[in-house]
């Protein structure tokens, strides 16, 4: 296939996962807003939410101060915000449409109708009304945008290179999650003092959880309370958790050997060798070895993968 | 030239009158089934054709506007509930002219580009061909797959009644460059079997759907390799493109790639497209953009949309691009007045379909007639399209005319004059109801081996009451056309 149209469709998935994953944390942040807590800690909340996107700074040039529901506004409704929701399925409509072509009916037709159904609802006010059914239906819309891809699509390279967009897009996406929701309680990680503490930690840990659909797969999997450890391992390691690290690189890998070609060999290598450091990897030891520096370095080889993608599949030499 | 509508002989009294006109036999069952018909199931039928088309993505892109919510680039061409309709008989004859027009237009690119036979004969003015902007000097002596040159032609009728009141088919407009519309063409008629699925039960109408494997089977016949699995792209100029959606359409209808210019390169005289398991061969191009764009090598440099040594490859017989480069010497309005002097001369047959009478306005008596006329004349630009830089003589002001005027003493040759033609009317569902509007009809000809088409075309129409201007670009609409089997 064209490179041009492996390029569209892997960006095509890409940004709308990347919508989804924006309205998954901005969905924890607004619920979490929701139970008492004080006002530090509610800014340290939305403060994460933009440093995960590396927005800080551009939040700060237009809107000074944080104040929810201008990172909230900036983050669903934001033009020039390029990880906003309207941005991302923006690109993921305008990537689609360059490649209608590739696309079955209903694949694009869904890509067509999210765009246009999120600019009604943004004009009749429905996000300011109730953002928590607002990001229900950024997330529905992301369902419904993978499940006709896979139900609908031929397995061929194109199906491949929407799904490697998908997957690299969520391993980098919950890497960046787990580190700004750790990094936010570095001080204390290793269990609450009090009871006050306590219970906080557990509202804390279970929205972190509830942002990928992990509370209920905790509890089957630990059948156990909630400790950081064990989220962090959820989130990074367990290969059964759909939105997990490890779960995501398996997924990258797969879609890369189907795809492989004869320049891609080393970026092959270097997917299969971070996938198999997760696959032998142990929480205790990640996390002796601090989580931030690992997450941190493995964000770095993510996004050496997507120019490695890039280069051996997308960009037409 | 009197009006002519296609459903009443004699067309009904106003509104709320008893007088039901007199109607032609082949809308008989139509009116029928119409008369059974609401308001309100109509004004449904209409809403939900527009949303499908919406969420479908079958849109055009107007250049330069935006409408007041800033997104408006994307637009929805109107799409008419009522189809129009064509007798068997009326289109056999149409299809035979046709096939003999396209035929003599062909030989007539071909002898332009290599003997020049018309030329000689005197039969057009050789200044008026060879130093015409159309005119490609690259064209010279480059042999083509079957001596075909518009490989899809779409070919621009209208209707008139005759002195004795009988509608007669004249041909408005040849397009031989990279005529669009067939996408709608065949939109509107899927949609008008959802709509209307019952109606397709009283009526035996001719299927179209096939268009795209006509099509596909057009430009493999047209490969120069020997190759056995000819490789077939369509050249887009990119989703920016007005008639972006049609390319992708088309495209993914015959199952060929769409390729930008980008996409390709040429090395060693072959073309190639870019793709994720390396560089593969492309065979036939066919191209929705212009010959200006096309190779940045030999038209215009700033040209991103091409790709840079298209030509050499073309010329090498390499690669077949359709349609080709340089048809558009056969659809300049210049050009068009000697059309059926072509069919004799090539063909030795006496042309079926007419043309509009034309006053080149060149020629110095012509041009006399056309600045005594003006106000009953239409005068084109005959570079233009889209139905811009034209003069309608009878709705246009005094200073429009006055305008016109000073340009055609300036320049005259940029211009040609044709009598206003009063297009032929057919029943259109506009807010009011159903009222008579202005129709004309594009069929696409398809030139390889053999020359064929589908029975049909695209009919668009005028939805303002009273206008003339059936371009999409100026407010007009479309219709589904049927073509009665028997």
């Amino acid at each position: 296939m064209l490179s041009r149209t492996a390029d569209h469709l892997y960006w095509m998935s890409r940004y709308t996962e990347r919508a989804e994953n924006t309205a998954r944390m901005l969905d924890v942040n607004y619920q979490t807003s929701l139970l008492p807590q004080s006002t530090a800690v509610a800014q340290v909340g939305w403060q994460g939410l933009l440093s995960i996107s590396e927005l800080t700074h551009a939040y700060q040039k237009i809107h000074g101060e944080v104040v929810p529901s201008r990172v909230m506004e900036f983050m669903v409704k934001d033009e020039s915000n390029p990880s906003s929701i309207i941005s991302c399925l923006k690109g993921a409509r305008e990537n689609a449409r360059a490649v209608r072509g590739t696309l079955t009916t209903e694949v694009w037709e869904t890509q067509n109708q999210t765009w246009l159904e999120l600019n009604r609802r943004l004009k009749a006010g429905d996000f300011e009304r109730d953002p928590g059914q607002f990001f229900e239906w950024v997330k529905y819309r992301s369902h419904l945008s993978r499940g006709v891809t896979v139900g609908t699509m031929l397995i061929d390279e194109s199906l491949r290179f929407m799904r490697l967009g998908t997957f690299l897009e969520r391993a980098d996406n919950t890497a960046r999650l787990v580190d700004v929701k750790f990094h936010a309680v570095q001080s204390d990680f290793f269990g609450a003092a009090n009871a006050k503490d306590q219970e906080y930690d557990f509202y804390h840990w279970s929205a972190i959880l509830r942002s990928v659909s992990g509370f209920e797969i905790y509890r089957k999997v630990y059948r156990d309370v909630i400790s950081p450890e064990r989220v962090a391992e959820l989130l990074i390691l367990r290969s059964d958790m759909p939105r997990s690290v490890h779960a995501s690189m398996n997924e990258v890998v797969s879609n890369l050997e189907v795809l492989a070609n004869d320049q891609s060999v080393e970026t092959i290598r270097r997917a299969g060798k971070l996938r198999s450091e997760l696959q032998y990897g142990v929480i205790s030891e990640i996390l002796a070895n601090g989580l931030h520096a690992f997450l941190t370095q493995f964000l770095d080889r993510v996004n050496d993968l997507g120019m490695g993608i890039s280069r051996d599949f997308l960009i037409a030499s | 030239m009197k009006p002519f509508d296609e459903m009443y002989a004699r067309l009904p009294g106003g509104q709320g009158s008893a007088d039901l006109g007199q109607l032609r036999a082949h809308y008989e069952t139509y009116q029928d089934w119409l008369s059974k018909q609401t308001q309100e199931q109509m004004k449904t039928r209409r809403a939900e054709a527009e949303m499908v088309f919406r969420r479908v993505g079958i849109t055009f892109a107007v250049y330069g506007e935006k409408d007041a919510e800033g997104d408006g680039t994307e637009r929805l061409i109107p799409f008419d509930l009522i189809p129009r309709i064509i007798p068997s008989h009326e289109w056999q004859s149409l299809e035979k002219g046709l096939v003999q027009r396209v035929q003599a237009l062909n030989r007539f690119i071909h002898d332009v580009y290599h003997d020049q036979e018309i030329l000689k004969a005197g039969l057009i003015p050789s200044a008026q061909v060879l130093e015409n902007a159309q005119f490609r000097p690259q064209m010279l002596g480059v042999n083509v797959p079957h001596q075909v040159y518009s490989h899809i032609s779409g070919i621009d009728i209208v209707r008139a009644a005759n002195e004795q009141g009988v509608g007669e088919y004249y041909v408005l407009e040849d397009n031989l460059r990279v005529p669009s519309g067939v996408s709608y063409m065949l939109e509107d008629r899927k949609m008008m079997m959802r709509l209307f699925p019952e109606l397709f039960r009283l009526h035996p109408v001719a299927p179209v759907a096939h268009y795209p494997d006509l099509l596909l089977e057009t430009l493999r016949n047209c490969s120069p390799a020997s190759s056995s699995e000819p490789t077939v792209v369509v050249l887009t100029p990119g989703m920016f493109n007005s008639a972006y959606f049609e390319h992708a359409f088309l495209a993914q209808q015959m199952g060929v790639e769409l390729v930008e210019g980008k996409d390709l390169f040429v090395k060693d005289d072959f073309v190639y497209m870019r793709t994720t398991q390396g560089p593969r061969r492309v065979d036939v191009i066919y191209r929705r953009v212009d010959d200006d764009f096309l190779d940045p090598a030999v038209f215009r440099p700033q040209s991103t949309l091409g790709c840079p040594g298209l030509m050499q490859a073309y010329r090498q017989g390499h690669v077949n691009i359709c349609n080709a480069v340089g048809t558009g010497i056969a659809d300049d309005k210049s050009i068009y007045p000697f059309v059926p002097k072509m069919i004799e001369f090539y063909l030795g047959e006496k042309p079926i379909l007419h043309n509009v009478p034309t006053y080149i306005c060149r020629e110095s008596e012509d041009l006399k007639y056309t600045l005594d006329h003006l106000s009953e004349l239409v005068v084109k630009e005959v570079h233009g399209a889209g139905g811009y830089g034209m003069l309608v003589g009878p709705t246009a002001s005094k200073s429009e005319i006055e305008q016109f005027r000073a340009a055609l003493i300036s320049d005259p040759q940029r211009y040609i004059a044709q009598p206003t033609l009063s297009l032929s009317s057919c029943p259109t569902y506009v807010d009011s109801g159903v009222a008579p509007r202005h129709i004309d009809l594009r069929p696409f000809v398809l030139s390889g081996k053999t020359v064929q088409m589908v029975p049909g075309g695209l009919t668009r129409v005028a939805l303002q009451e009273g206008s003339l201007v059936v371009n999409s670009s100026q407010g007009g609409g479309t219709k589904d056309t049927w073509i009665l089997e028997y």
